[in-house]
């Protein structure tokens, strides 16, 4: 009796959790997630080799206790630039992520929610998603580039019109499936229920749909994630983005490709670091999915 | 002993004589590959490098220059000078003398008419001829008889090898380009893709930015060349991709242009199926200095005359400071390996024209450069930028796209963070950098930074008309859609003088001692930081025989005596 009780109290994120612990590879995924989000925040405290440091006498080194992953083509350490780019390139992710939620999510509950919105918004929903992306992210930052750099200085405005590139031209697929979700829940029992009682539109938006679509919105944030990756990482292969000197995992695999034959091991660290993230964050997201499903969790 | 060694000796001139009168077509197919792909086979419409190499299997100038830089007769018997009659006593015209017998791919015989007909080709206002400034000056040019043209000039002319000679100037028939003048030439697809000429190749096949399919020329000159029955001139990839495909896969015979980090070529070499070879000309790679003020608040009028000066970089110690900071010889070392060598001197070559002034940069001096700085007032603020009247020495350095470059750009920045300069780095794609569209901020041209990096030479050994780059007609700004070839906005009226004077003076000791006073003026009223002297780097194969690497004129221009090994 006082089992069952104690079970029936059980918090729904307690229950989620529970369900998350079940799925092997999301948990290896956070695992190793956590493990590089530690690396790459508090890496640099304790490997204090600055990164854009150049010694030239250490060229083209491989692994010893000084330089544990070698140095390049001009003796920078391999390790420091690979947690000087996690940062960036991690923090691209999040804060893109962010963004394209944020869009996302509005977008997509506004025009599930009022039918007038509708057939406007996903129209320009259609519109974002033709648009070819890569080429018009060149063409964002070939614009914007000068003006942000005299706003914010060049790493900060450039950081902020990637984030930006990228956010706004990866919250189409959110804002579909939350439209979806919420045109769904709109026709449920308790939201007639909620507005017979008088609740505005707001407060039903607030309180009742937004709680019912979560589950979609994260699992789309951990994919996102990874997209928003990937897609800074392809900016600075093709050289755009970021200064030169201004490493992020993208940039690193791009200056590697060269010296493939000469030293595989340069390819191979930033390209691990970022199939990792992908992988574990994809995997993460997969989890999630099972867990915040009510219908799967507890099976 | 004696007499083996001459037999030997003997055996081997024989071997090298039974090679050199084989049969025409003899030693099958050569590959070549240069990674940026032609787009035409003239170069009258096309200043591209690619185009005008491409080209000169197919066709050839009267002259042009050999692999020492010196002026070797082709398709005449004797270069003209005043001394033979050639040029001249007024040095206002000079006349050429066709060698009797040269006849065209399609077996008709080449005349002075067709010599004429290219001069009116490139010179008709609305061909929009890409070449035009080598015709710089001519007024006439006419046949004195089939074999025999005049090309008379509207001012004295002490260095009349502008038209008719090297890799730019070919000719091009009369009887096929006749229907092409003006603004149809630029329509005359077949003629453009397919040039009759009197080079050893003719093209069979033509595709666009691909592939040009060629075989050797039946009425060629010579009966024993081309050895090579047909070529396959690839075009597009990488540096690093063609020089692959000739050292260590073997599919090509021939690379061009191999700007890649010396360890990864030298790694390539190693496989010892082909060989790196470099010769130096006359290419330097060198920082542009902004004379005028980039700032983008001004809209407009930045990087032009009136947005005003720069704000630190018109002071003559910071200049001298940023090029004594810099390890020439480890920039060299690191991004050129033996295809590169420290300089001083925006013209490096030919010897004589060759400044001994400007040496004091060729050794890094980094406390020198720190105490000029100091003396010129420059005090570091809290953050180790040197500042004076609230000016920071913050520099935007920008160049194209090019993993040596951007090593070069971050050794540069580290160096001159030592005499507390801040540095921001910028690189942009060579296609955009170097592409000249108006519309785009990030043209070379436009020099939207505080220095700009790139590589310029002058083709021949002649200097006058590279010198006359940074008059200040030169300057590229809004009102002549920013052409033009003075990037440093430098403006002397003391150097447009010079510039004057060495186009009307005749006695090479003159010229020479005209060229270095520019070449120095230009170093220390630091209008540029030179930084490396290129030699041009290829690649061929170990099977393939008698490349000459020719810094001076195109790099196929003996590629009739290329054979198989």
């Amino acid at each position: 009796m006082t089992e069952e009780l104690t079970t029936k109290r059980t918090s729904q994120w307690k229950d989620v959790w529970l369900q998350f612990k079940t799925h092997r590879g999301a948990v290896i995924g956070m695992i190793v997630f956590s493990i590089i989000c530690f690396l790459v925040a508090f890496g640099p405290w304790f490997w204090t080799l600055d990164p854009n440091y150049i010694d030239i006498r250490a060229k083209n080194q491989g692994p010893s206790f000084l330089h544990p992953m070698g140095t390049d083509q001009l003796g920078r350490d391999t390790f420091s630039n690979l947690l000087a780019g996690g940062r960036v390139s991690l923090l691209v992710g999040v804060t893109a992520m962010a963004l394209s939620v944020l869009f996302g999510t509005l977008i997509g509950v506004i025009s599930g929610f009022f039918k007038r919105l509708d057939g406007p918004l996903m129209r320009l929903t259609d519109l974002f998603l033709a648009l070819p992306l890569l080429p018009l992210l060149l063409v964002m930052i070939m614009l914007f580039r000068d003006t942000l750099r005299g706003l914010f200085g060049p790493e900060t405005g450039i950081f902020i019109l990637i984030v930006s590139a990228i956010g706004l031209t990866s919250w189409m697929p959110i804002a579909r499936i939350v439209r979806g979700d919420v045109l769904a829940v709109k026709e449920r029992e308790f939201v007639l229920a909620a507005r017979s009682l008088g609740t505005h539109n707001t407060q039903m938006i607030t309180r009742h749909i937004l709680p019912n679509v979560m589950s979609p919105i994260m699992v789309s944030a951990t994919l996102s994630v990874a997209a928003a990756i990937i897609t800074e990482s392809a900016l600075s292969f093709l050289g755009l983005g970021f200064p030169s000197d201004f490493p992020t995992w993208g940039r690193l695999l791009y200056d590697s490709t060269n010296f493939m034959k000469l030293s595989p091991e340069r390819v191979i660290y930033p390209g691990l670091a970022i199939s990792l993230t992908v992988l574990s964050v994809n995997y993460i997201g997969d989890g999630l999915r099972d867990a915040l499903d009510p219908r799967i969790r507890g099976r | 002993m004696k007499i083996k060694s001459l037999v030997l000796g003997t055996a081997a001139a024989f071997s090298v004589a039974s090679m050199a009168i084989a049969d025409r077509g003899s030693d099958g197919h050569v590959n070549i590959i240069y990674w940026q792909a032609p787009s035409i086979l003239n170069p009258y419409l096309s200043g591209g490098t690619k185009d005008v190499e491409s080209s000169s299997m197919i066709i050839e100038p009267l002259a042009r220059y050999n692999q020492d830089g010196e002026l070797t007769p082709w398709l005449v018997n004797e270069i003209p000078t005043v001394a033979n009659g050639g040029v001249s006593a007024d040095l206002m015209s000079i006349t050429w003398k066709l060698t009797p017998g040269i006849k065209w791919s399609d077996g008709s015989a080449l005349t002075a008419h067709d010599v004429v007909f290219t001069g009116q080709y490139c010179m008709d206002p609305a061909g929009g001829c890409a070449q035009s400034n080598k015709l710089a000056d001519v007024s006439n040019i006419e046949a004195l008889d089939d074999l025999t043209v005049k090309v008379s000039f509207s001012v004295t002319k002490p260095f009349p090898y502008g038209p008719f000679v090297g890799a730019e100037q070919p000719i091009i028939q009369k009887a096929q380009f006749a229907d092409c003048m003006g603004a149809k030439a630029p329509e005359c697809t077949a003629e453009n893709f397919g040039p009759i000429g009197t080079g050893p190749f003719v093209v069979t096949d033509f595709k666009a930015n691909d592939v040009i399919s060629m075989e050797a020329n039946p009425h060629y000159r010579d009966a024993s060349k081309p050895a090579f029955a047909s070529v396959t001139f690839k075009g597009g990839g990488d540096a690093a991709a063609a020089a692959r495909s000739v050292l260590e896969t073997g599919e090509f015979d021939y690379a061009w242009n191999l700007q890649i980090d010396p360890t990864i070529l030298s790694q390539m070499a190693e496989g010892g199926k082909g060989e790196v070879i470099s010769s130096f000309g006359t290419a330097v790679e060198r920082l542009m200095v902004n004379l005028s003020n980039p700032d983008p608040a001004l809209g407009d009028k930045r990087s032009t005359l009136e947005g005003g000066p720069h704000p630190f970089l018109t002071d003559a110690a910071v200049r001298r400071a940023l090029s004594v900071a810099i390890d020439r010889n480890l920039l060299a070392e690191v991004g050129y390996g033996a295809a590169g060598k420290a300089t001083c001197n925006v013209v490096p070559g030919p010897a004589m024209y060759v400044s001994t002034a400007n040496d004091e940069c060729l050794v890094q001096d980094i406390a020198k450069a720190n105490n000029i700085l100091e003396a010129a007032g420059w005090k570091r603020g809290s953050d180790g930028v040197r500042e004076k009247d609230g000016v920071r020495l913050s520099i935007l350095y920008q160049t194209s796209t090019n993993a040596v470059r951007q090593d070069t750009q971050a050794l540069v920045k580290q160096w001159w963070s030592e005499i507390g300069v801040e540095t921001e780095l910028k690189n942009i794609s060579a296609s955009v950098f170097f592409g000249g569209d108006q519309s785009s901020p990030d043209t070379y041209q436009k020099h939207f930074s505080d220095i700009e990096m790139y590589t310029n030479l002058f083709s021949g050994t002649d200097p006058e008309a590279y010198m006359g780059s940074w008059v200040c007609s030169e300057m590229p700004m809004p009102s002549n859609n920013w052409m033009g070839n003075n990037m440093p906005r430098y403006c002397n009226p003391a150097y447009d003088a010079m510039a004057a004077e060495l186009a009307t003076t005749a006695a090479i000791e003159d010229r020479a001692r005209i060229v270095m006073a520019m070449n120095d003026m230009l170093m220390q009223e630091g209008a540029m930081i030179p930084l490396i002297h290129r030699g041009r780097v290829s690649a061929h194969s170990n099977k393939l025989g008698g490349v000459v690497q020719n810094t001076w004129d195109s790099e196929l221009w003996n590629v009739a005596d290329w054979y198989r090994n």
